[in-house]
Order: structure tokens, then C-alpha cells, then sequence
């Protein structure tokens, strides 16, 4: 479903030349849940931003259900939506949450909006009340529901997921992750994951590549990872690390270039 | 004596505007309306420049009917008679004319300029700014630098210019002032398009295949407008002291439309003698600068997006 052969995106030009994804190479099967981990700077959102086609800077082969993400393909918005990190920025302030939801079926023509509306909020299991409110008389995680019905409005076959949950509450954000698993079962979606968070990721994905630098250091299936036994050093480095602060950890990390 | 149906339909209503979840778009956009209100009514001065510009409206609606004389009508028997004199009580000017039914007509005129300006000068500046920031590249280079053309210009001095190539007039002193008065609000325009362009609500618009018109009209104008609003009320009193001053040039209103620009300016050869005849328009165009200047301090509290 989704096809990524040597991706290369650089920031800047000349000596000030940021290379922040390195001959990426992944591919993920319709239905599967694939995760992209690293710590911050890793590229990993660079990476997914290019599949979302909002950064055209890259070279490479970038496709999507055999699409090319690089022009500006009509197939693309039904093919392909994204569910953003901050839910405080990623609705438009003055439009209501029907607005919201409303609009992906105007732009691309499709009709019987009201009913599609309310399916979509009873989908994220917010009810017909909040269909008329603004994002500011909303809560975090509500803001991020609605940016979830956002994305499947369109039905997309994959969903692009930078972070979904790090800017919510801890208890919101199971709520969150459960929905997302109920919801691509539901919708049969293929998920790219973006996360710093490797429990989030053991819990949503079934396989996943880590990140370091631009480039991907190792793919593993989530047993591999749930075993805790993982080919690289940086991988068992960076499984250290997600236990939380260690001083004896914390002083033995080392940099991988 | 307080009814309780009464009291009881009104808190019905005002529960329907600020309720949580209101049952319509219509109704969600009603409630935020009803909530600026209650915050503007805070503000007492700006309720009182709202008063004043709505007075402002009602007189230049119901002119002939406020008006005691035909503002138009000479008597020269009964000129330059100072405020208080029964039938003319705030006096006439050299030809003997009403001063009072005069600023009544006037207003119409001030209206009808400051209306016309803002409806010319603010949806240009709009779009420009909007289209420079969003599209960026050469768009924004030529449009800005188009906008810092008009921007070099004193106001005054090109309006002075375009009205002495296109002849005096208040139709052409209005195309003036809207031509001198666009730049400033391409700039307000494009600075807040720029920095909400990036976002992420943009991002998935365009996700969503919205095209570029559709995400300028839809997500970037509706964003831009509240303090475009504030900009455009502050710039009011501007408008009405550039229009007033082309009148006193003579470039403006002409003989004998009763325009208060005009007005004073008729009334300075008598200034040492009789007072009135130019103080009393000038009074007028101080109190509805004033006005707006409040009216649109009111709105900034509102509506400034930086605290919403």
C-alpha cells in the first residue's frame, strides 16, 4: 500500500545543507500498522510529511497504492489523510466542528453531508452535540477526535499519524489509541505511526522501522520488540532510554552517526 | 414590576446564545456574536463611539425629516446669525442657510465617503495581502512591491494629485482616499496570512485538495478579517479628516453640497467675527473621528485574535 525507495529530503542548500532523511527504503502492506521510531530530529516526521505531500522537497519514489505523492495527484485526498500532533493547531478556529467535518465533502464534491457528519462524530464517539461547537469549547483529546473524523471523511485507505497522541493527557490518550485500533479495523486502514513513544508504538503497530540520524538503523515486528531483542546497538540504547531516567544509562549513552 | 414571562423568555433566549451546544451553525455563529457583544459592552467608551456612529447612521438615513430647513435654501437677510437664534439654533453661515439642516445633510455625505472608502480600499487589501502571503515567491514581490509604491505617497498628497488630474468632486476624492488608503491593510493582511499559512488546519485543507481560492476564501480571509475590522473603524476618523481637508481645499465636496470640510472652509473668512460658522462642522467631524476612534479600540478587545 504504501511504497517509499531511497528518500532523500535536504534542508537548505550548499554548506548549510541539512540532510534529514537518508536513503529511506520501507513498504507497508494494505491493512498493516507500520511505526516509525527515533528520537527527536530523527526525520521521521520529515518522512511522513513527504507520504502527506506537504514537503516537496525530496527525491526518490514515494507512492501510495501505486500513486507517486509528488504531483498533485486528484486520487491522492480520497487515498491518503493525516491525523496531526498538536489538536490545539490542526482545526481552524472559526470553523465549528460541523465546518470541520463538512468541508472534505465539499471540496471533493460529495454529497449527503449532514448524515456523513453525524456518522463521523458517532464514529469518534462524540455525540451529536458537539457538532456545532467551536474548537475553543472543546478539550484536547475531544479536538483530537474530531481531527481523527476529519481524516476519515474522505475514507482514505492509509492514515498518516504524526504523534497523535504526545500533546494529550496520559488517561486521554489510551483513550485515543483505542479508538485508532477500533477504527482501522473498522475502516480496514493502513497506519504509518510516527512516535518517540516505543509503548505507543508495541501498542498499535505490527511493524516498525527506528530511525536515527535520517536513516532507518533497523525494521523489526513488534515481538521482536516486545522480547526486547533488538539487532542494534542504538535500538537496545534507545529501549534503555524509553524505561525512564537512569543515571548508569544516562551516562553510558553514546552518539550513533 | 418584574413579569415573570417575561424575564422567563428573555434568560430562554439568552441560555439559546450561550448555550454549549447550540443546534445549528447559524446558532453556534449567533452565540459567538452574542459573547463579543457582552464583552464589548464592557467598554463603556466604546459603547458610547457606537452610539454616536449609530446616531451618525440614523441622522444620514432620516435627513429630511430631522432637518428644519432646506439646507440648500439661501436667506440673505438672515445670514451669519449665531447659535441660539430661534428657528436657527446653531446659526447660519454667509448665505444665510441653515448651519444645523446643513450637518444633517452632511452627514450623509461623511457617511457615504467613509462607507465607500472601507468598501473599496478594505476587500483590495485583503486580497492582495492574503494572495502576497499565501503564494509567497514572485506573487508576493511584485504585490508588495506595488503596495510600498502606494505606501510611499503621503496620503493626502496623492489623493491632492488624483484629484487635480481627474478634476474636483466627491466622487473622485473618494476613488482618491480608497486608492491611498488599500496599502496598509495588504500589509495587515499579509502579515497575519504568513503566519498562519503554515499551519496545520492549511496543511490538511490542502490534504483535502482544497484549491488555492478555496483556502484564501475559506481559512486564511475569515482570519484576517477581525483585525483588518479593527484597522479599517481606527482609519475611519483618518478617512473623514482627509475627506473633510479635500473639501477645505475645495478639491473634495463642491458649492453648495454641504459637506463639513466645506463648511469650514466657507466659514474661515468670518472666523475672527463670527466663530460659529466654521467651529460647529469642525465640532462635528472631532466628535465622529472621536467615535470611531472608540468604537474601533472597543473592537480591538473583542476581536484581536492574539487573545482568543
Amino acid at each position: 500500500m504504501i511504497q517509499v525507495r531511497n528518500l532523500n529530503v535536504t534542508f537548505g542548500q550548499g554548506a548549510q545543507a541539512v540532510r534529514a532523511v537518508r536513503d529511506v527504503n520501507f513498504s507497508v502492506a494494505e491493512g498493516e500498522s507500520f511505526g516509525l521510531v527515533g528520537e527527536s530530529g530523527s526525520g521521521k516526521s520529515t518522512a511522513l510529511r513527504v507520504l502527506a505531500g506537504l514537503n516537496p522537497h525530496w527525491t526518490g519514489d514515494a507512492a501510495v497504492a501505486g500513486v507517486s505523492v509528488g504531483q498533485r495527484d486528484d486520487r491522492l485526498p480520497r487515498l491518503v489523510q493525516m491525523v496531526f500532533q498538536d489538536p490545539y493547531s490542526s482545526l481552524h478556529p472559526r470553523h465549528t466542528v460541523d465546518r470541520a467535518l463538512s468541508e472534505p465533502l465539499e471540496i471533493q464534491g460529495i454529497g449527503d453531508v449532514g448524515p456523513r457528519v453525524e456518522r463521523a462524530l458517532s464514529d469518534v464517539g462524540l455525540g451529536p452535540a458537539f457538532r456545532f461547537r467551536y474548537p475553543n469549547q472543546l478539550s484536547g483529546g475531544q479536538r483530537q477526535r474530531v481531527a481523527i473524523a476529519r481524516a476519515l471523511m474522505l475514507e482514505p485507505k492509509v492514515l498518516l499519524l504524526d504523534e497523535p497522541t504526545s500533546a494529550l493527557d496520559v488517561s486521554v490518550q489510551a483513550e485515543i489509541l483505542n479508538l485508532l485500533r477500533r477504527l482501522r479495523r473498522a475502516h480496514n486502514l493502513t497506519m504509518l505511526l510516527v512516535s518517540h513513544n516505543l509503548a505507543v508504538i508495541a501498542h498499535m503497530c505490527d511493524r516498525l522501522a527506528v530511525m536515527n540520524r535520517g536513516a532507518i538503523v533497523e525494521e523489526m515486528d513488534v515481538a521482536t520488540l516486545r522480547r526486547q531483542e533488538p539487532r542494534e546497538a542504538y535500538t537496545r540504547q534507545l529501549l534503555l532510554a524509553s524505561r525512564g531516567y537512569d543515571r548508569e544509562v544516562a551516562a553510558n549513552i553514546v552518539t550513533y552517526d | 414590576m418584574n413579569n415573570p414571562r417575561t424575564s422567563g423568555a428573555t434568560s430562554n433566549w439568552r441560555a439559546q446564545l450561550l448555550t454549549d451546544t447550540p443546534a445549528s451553525r447559524n446558532q453556534a455563529r449567533l452565540g459567538q456574536f452574542y459573547r463579543g457583544w457582552l464583552q464589548f459592552k464592557r467598554n463603556k467608551l466604546a459603547v458610547l463611539g457606537l452610539l454616536i456612529v449609530l446616531l451618525l447612521i440614523v441622522v444620514a438615513a432620516f435627513a429630511p425629516w430631522i432637518a428644519t430647513h432646506d439646507p440648500y435654501a439661501q436667506d440673505l437677510s438672515r445670514r451669519l446669525l449665531p447659535p441660539g437664534t430661534p428657528g436657527n439654533w446653531l446659526g447660519t453661515d454667509e448665505f444665510g442657510r441653515d448651519t444645523f439642516s446643513r450637518l444633517v445633510y452632511g452627514a450623509r455625505i461623511t457617511l457615504m465617503i467613509v462607507v465607500l472608502v472601507a468598501a473599496i480600499a478594505a476587500p483590495i487589501g485583503l486580497l492582495v495581502g492574503t494572495a502576497a502571503g499565501y503564494l509567497g515567491g514572485w506573487v508576493d514581490a511584485v504585490l508588495m512591491r506595488l503596495t510600498d509604491v502606494f505606501l510611499a505617497f503621503p496620503s493626502l498628497i496623492l489623493a491632492l494629485a488624483f484629484v487635480a488630474a481627474l478634476g474636483p468632486g466627491i466622487e473622485n476624492a473618494i476613488i482618491a482616499i480608497a486608492l491611498t488608503a488599500w496599502p496598509p491593510y495588504a500589509r495587515i493582511a499579509r502579515a497575519e496570512t504568513i503566519t498562519i499559512r503554515n499551519s496545520d488546519y492549511i496543511a490538511v485543507a490542502r490534504m483535502q485538495g482544497a484549491r488555492t481560492a478555496r483556502i484564501l476564501w475559506a481559512y486564511i480571509m475569515p482570519l484576517c478579517i477581525a483585525s483588518l475590522v479593527v484597522r479599517v473603524t481606527l482609519d475611519m476618523a483618518g478617512i473623514i479628516l482627509t475627506a473633510a481637508g479635500l473639501g477645505f481645499l475645495g478639491l473634495g465636496a463642491q458649492p453648495p453640497m454641504a459637506e463639513w470640510g466645506a463648511m469650514i472652509s466657507a466659514g474661515r473668512r468670518y472666523v475672527l467675527d463670527q466663530w460659529w460658522v466654521a467651529t460647529i462642522p469642525g465640532i462635528a467631524i472631532i466628535v465622529v473621528s472621536l467615535a470611531f476612534n472608540l468604537l474601533g479600540d472597543g473592537l480591538r478587545d473583542v476581536l484581536d485574535p492574539r487573545k482568543s
